[in-house]
């Protein structure tokens, strides 16, 4: 990782969002990308709410980072994480409680996620304030994308409604907000996200030489 | 008495094939993914994982019920569950790198994936939210243990075959994967209302 002073914000933000999509690209923390994405409304939320833990855990820790003991920084940045996640909790307990009943579960184990505490470890604990926001911002905008294409996707195709309201009238395939099909779902704009990718390298390759 | 163990009965089916966990609740996706590709690694994955699974399950059990709810604190679950799991998995790392270093060799990194595991935490989240007795929960851990197991084999002897297979450059390693997983998720739907609860 390259240092803080020739690094500049925008390429962390983008390098969160595009290059290493935490989802699509690092296929981490699937788990809620499949369980909360059958309607537009509750993959928006978890994506904020992801969001909103993944940047004020980078802000703390990157901000703690002089006085946390390296031997002992995974239980903190553990504390630390579930801390930010149980004041997501409870905000969502309070303001939204209608999808807090359905994604409640899902909520408390963003703890868990994988790349929320790949990024404290590898980013936040060696970099300073405005940087580790700057990646937490990315990955978590990144995070958000993600769960938004697939949510919408997903309720488009497999309800013919976006946020709960209906657009279209013909019969909707079914099959895509079963459980079973987040599975395909994901997978088919997986293939995609790679189909897209492979062209533009492709296209990039000849122009190189 | 034999009402209590039919009930048990239920909690280990319904927790391992109707709401198993990764076909029906999409938890431990990361993991999932990550080990299947062999049968070896598979298989050395369920092991560790029903043992962590229902120790986790009993310890966090005893400290939600015997702990928190007297203190009137289990809004603190979270930070508490995590803690209890961090500190049992690089416990039984110790202990198995001094009892016995083959094991240690062949499950240890397992080990460290299994903390970042969300069905290890989920597994005590839903017992305390579900009220279920120490037994129960003990089933659940287990049930819960032995639907991942299932999962992860057949996943993996799936995915042993499919590296022969012919699949489209896009859908080549994990899209691919994700298609068959949802091909299971769909036989597995077959077993709703096998048990009602």
């Amino acid at each position: 990782m390259s240092s803080t002073s020739t690094t500049n914000l925008k390429d962390l933000f983008l390098n969160g969002v595009i290059k290493e999509n935490t989802i699509f690209k690092l296929a981490l923390s699937l788990c809620p990308s499949i369980a909360v994405t059958n309607n537009l409304k509750n993959g928006v939320f978890m994506g904020g709410a992801v969001l909103f833990v993944q940047t004020m855990v980078n802000i703390t820790i990157s901000l703690m980072r002089n006085v946390i003991h390296p031997k002992v920084r995974l239980p903190i940045f553990m504390l630390v994480i579930s801390g930010w996640v149980t004041v997501t909790q409870m905000l969502m307990a309070a303001f939204v409680p209608d999808v807090y009943a359905k994604v409640g579960l899902y909520i408390a184990l963003i703890v868990a996620f994988a790349s929320i505490l790949a990024r404290a470890e590898m980013f936040a604990s060696k970099n300073s304030f405005l940087p580790s926001m700057a990646d937490g911002l990315g990955m978590g905008v990144g995070f958000l994308f993600a769960l938004t294409t697939i949510s919408f996707f997903r309720e488009l195709v497999g309800k013919g409604s976006l946020w709960g309201y209906p657009i279209i009238d013909t019969k909707p395939i079914l099959l895509l907000i079963l459980p079973a099909g987040g599975f395909f779902a994901v997978g088919i704009l997986m293939a995609l996200f790679n189909w897209i990718n492979a062209r533009a390298a492709a296209k990039a390759a000849p122009a190189a030489h | 008495m034999s009402h209590d163990f039919t009930r048990l009965f239920e909690l280990i089916v319904s927790a391992s094939l109707i709401n198993n966990f990764v076909f029906t609740r999409f938890l431990g996706l990361c993991i999932f993914f990550g080990v299947s590709k062999k049968m070896e690694t598979a298989v050395g994955m369920s092991i560790t994982f029903i043992s962590v699974m229902m120790i986790s399950a009993a310890i966090s059990w005893v400290v939600f019920n015997l702990v928190l709810v007297p203190l009137e604190i289990t809004f603190l679950e979270i930070i508490v569950f995590i803690g209890i799991i961090a500190g049992l998995v690089q416990l039984s790392d110790t202990i198995m790198r001094k009892v016995s270093p083959g094991l240690y060799y062949k499950l240890g990194i397992y080990l460290a994936l299994i903390s970042t595991n969300c069905i290890i935490l989920a597994v005590p989240l839903i017992n305390s939210g579900e009220k279920y007795t120490f037994i129960q929960s003990l089933a659940f851990g287990f049930g819960s243990g032995l639907g991942f197991a299932l999962a992860l084999i057949i996943m993996a002897s799936i995915r042993e075959k499919i590296e022969l297979a012919d699949v489209p450059a896009p859908f080549k390693g994990l899209p691919m994967a994700f298609v068959i997983t949802g091909l299971i998720a769909l036989a597995f739907t077959g077993f709703s209302g096998l048990i009602t609860l």
